[in-house]
């Protein structure tokens, strides 16, 4: 275990006090709070280095794309790819799955394929391909999630049924922003690679918790924001497989991706430049760099295993509050770190803005998973989702906090 | 409890959110209205019975917060017997109270709302059902929503 006082240090956003109290952020599903070390990359990029990227032949142009491109390497080295040229820099994890979305998949289904996904994802990875289903005539199917709480998570039992020849293309998230549920994502790609579909991980999720290496999963395409992982807003990853990368058409196009422009038409650069039209997002590409430094040195096996701990103990402690429904794994199963939660006689934005009064950040509403919440029959939960820096005496603040709300709410 | 906490859930609120008056659909309508607030999901239909000019039922079903689902139902409480002119005039009585917290002393049960204005996040909770019911009795045919605008 790392030393969660040092840990906590390091993160200047949490020294504060909200409502009269000290903040307890729950709230990382949403975002992440950032390192000093972080902030001071954005900083020293911006006092020291900035310039444009590429297309410069002076000292400052140079030095900021050494430190972009070597900001593309660590994080290829983050997830274990083969190739830095198989990392692209986008917006996050929505607009990596959209560049599938527009580019491969409509180019690669016709009408009468599947897209294969489960009834857990998040919006940003369930619409996108709904509408490339639509463009093309082909269907959408879901992997059912099992039980009354979700809490028997994806029914692998129904991937032989489901896995058809029309299967193209496999998308699903690697850990719920729900429930929590962490999914067999290399059982899931070994399957769908068995009958030649491509799969795409929605890693935004995971990728700041747990260790992720895509050769090992064994994905051809994997998203993720860099802003749930101790990085900076505005800048996610799309990692492809380099074949895949270099077939798919562009999304955008204009300066920085071409090799060749006349009056009649103009030819493309190669992965990654090829899907990085315009001016990049260099500062923060720089910064999610240093966000990969910070995870590393404490060790994501460490992170993923103190979410699971703290996981543990909001299972342990809120599972007794009267009239209290969590959705998810059972307490004792594998989770991420985080836990979702509903009354029947609290709705989720007056938990919200009572915990507000104590200090607590949380989220309520559908988490953009409005499907899943049908399914379960619910309209909101109110979500606890932990990081690094969260502590057990935050979870009893947390639980003191729902007490006194049920007590107010229903007597 | 802090006091704008005590503030924004008044007794009468959330009496009104654990006995809602005028909950469920109405057979008998002839306007119905949906108002949704997608982001986050709360829900209100108002079901109304027009006689003429004047309402001669309401009702309102739908799933939200305690402040929205109150308001809803308070709403039905008043606008009862009203016309589409007097709903108007009330709502932008109510509306006055939700964003400056100040209530008129002959208005007594709507400005249980009053505490909303210190939190603005939630003043399209308690303005949702309003909206609704504005739009049923306009005719309106789209559903209302209280998100895209400040109220
Ligand atoms: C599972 C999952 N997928 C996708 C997203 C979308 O990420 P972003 O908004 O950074 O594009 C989120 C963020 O909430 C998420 O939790």
């Amino acid at each position: 275990m790392f030393d969660l006082a040092r840990t906590r240090a390091d993160f200047p956003i949490l020294h504060q006090q909200v409502n009269g109290k000290p903040l307890v952020y729950l709230d990382n599903g949403a975002t992440s709070q950032k390192p000093r070390c972080v902030i001071d990359a954005l900083v020293h990029y911006y006092e020291r280095d900035n310039s444009n990227v590429h297309r410069g032949l002076h000292a400052l142009s140079m030095r900021a794309t050494d430190a972009y491109e070597g900001a593309r390497a660590r994080v290829a080295k983050f997830i274990h790819a083969a190739d830095p040229a198989e990392i692209i820099f986008t917006r996050g994890t929505t607009e990596s799955i959209n560049i599938i979305a527009h580019g491969w998949a409509r180019a690669h289904l016709k009408a009468g394929d599947v897209i294969l996904t489960t009834e857990m994802e998040h919006h940003s990875n369930l619409v996108p391909w709904q509408q490339a289903a639509r463009a093309v005539g082909a269907t959408v199917r879901y992997i059912p999630v099992l039980g009354a709480d979700a809490e028997g998570g994806l029914d692998y039992a129904a991937l032989d049924t489901l896995l058809t020849p029309a299967v193209k293309l496999l998308a699903f998230t690697h850990i719920s922003n729900t429930l929590g549920t962490i999914n067999d994502a290399a059982r899931l790609c070994a399957r769908a690679r068995a009958i030649g579909a491509v799969t795409v991980i929605d890693a935004a999720q995971s990728i700041g918790h747990t260790r992720i290496d895509v050769e090992a999963l064994g994905c051809d395409f994997l998203a993720f924001s860099g802003h749930k992982m101790c990085g900076p807003t505005g800048i996610g990853v799309l990692y492809g497989r380099r074949d895949l990368l270099d077939q798919l058409a562009p999304d955008e196009t204009g300066g920085g991706m071409v090799v060749s422009v006349t009056y009649e038409g103009a030819t493309w650069k190669p992965s990654p430049e090829r899907h990085e039209a315009g001016t990049p997002n260099i500062a923060d590409a720089i910064a999610l760099g240093a966000a990969c430094d910070y995870l590393d040195e404490i060790g994501r096996d460490a992170i993923a295993a103190h979410d699971h701990h703290l996981a543990q103990i909001a299972m342990e402690k809120l599972s007794v509050i009267p009239g209290i429904r969590i959705i998810g794994p059972r307490a004792g199963q594998p989770r991420g770190g985080l836990v979702s939660f509903a009354f029947a006689e609290v709705h989720a934005h007056d938990i919200v803005t009572f915990a507000d009064e104590d200090g607590l950040a949380l989220r309520g509403g559908h988490h953009c998973n409005q499907p899943l919440m049908r399914k379960l029959g619910l309209t909101s939960t109110t979500r606890a989702s932990f990081y690094l820096y969260n502590t057990a005496a935050e979870i009893d603040v947390l639980v003191a906090s729902l007490h006194r709300i049920q007590k107010f709410f229903v007597g | 409890m802090s006091a704008d906490l005590s503030e924004l859930y008044q007794q009468v609120i959330l009496d009104h959110n654990r006995r809602p008056r005028n909950r469920g659909k109405l057979p008998t309508a002839n306007r119905v209205a949906h108002g949704n607030n997608p982001s986050c999901g709360d829900e209100c239909s108002v079901h109304l019975r027009l006689d003429g000019d004047r309402i001669a039922e309401i009702t309102f079903d739908g799933s939200g917060c305690a402040i929205s689902q109150a308001s809803a139902s308070l709403m039905t409480t008043q606008l009862k017997g009203k016309t589409a002119a007097e709903a108007q005039k009330l709502y932008d009585e109510f509306h006055h109270i939700v964003t400056t917290g100040e209530a008129p002393a002959e208005i007594s049960d709507l400005a249980a709302f009053a505490g909303v204005h210190t939190f603005p996040a939630r003043i399209k909770c308690a303005t949702l059902g309003w909206h609704a019911a504005l739009n049923a009795l306009k005719g309106d045919p789209l559903p209302a929503t209280t998100e895209t605008h400040k109220d």
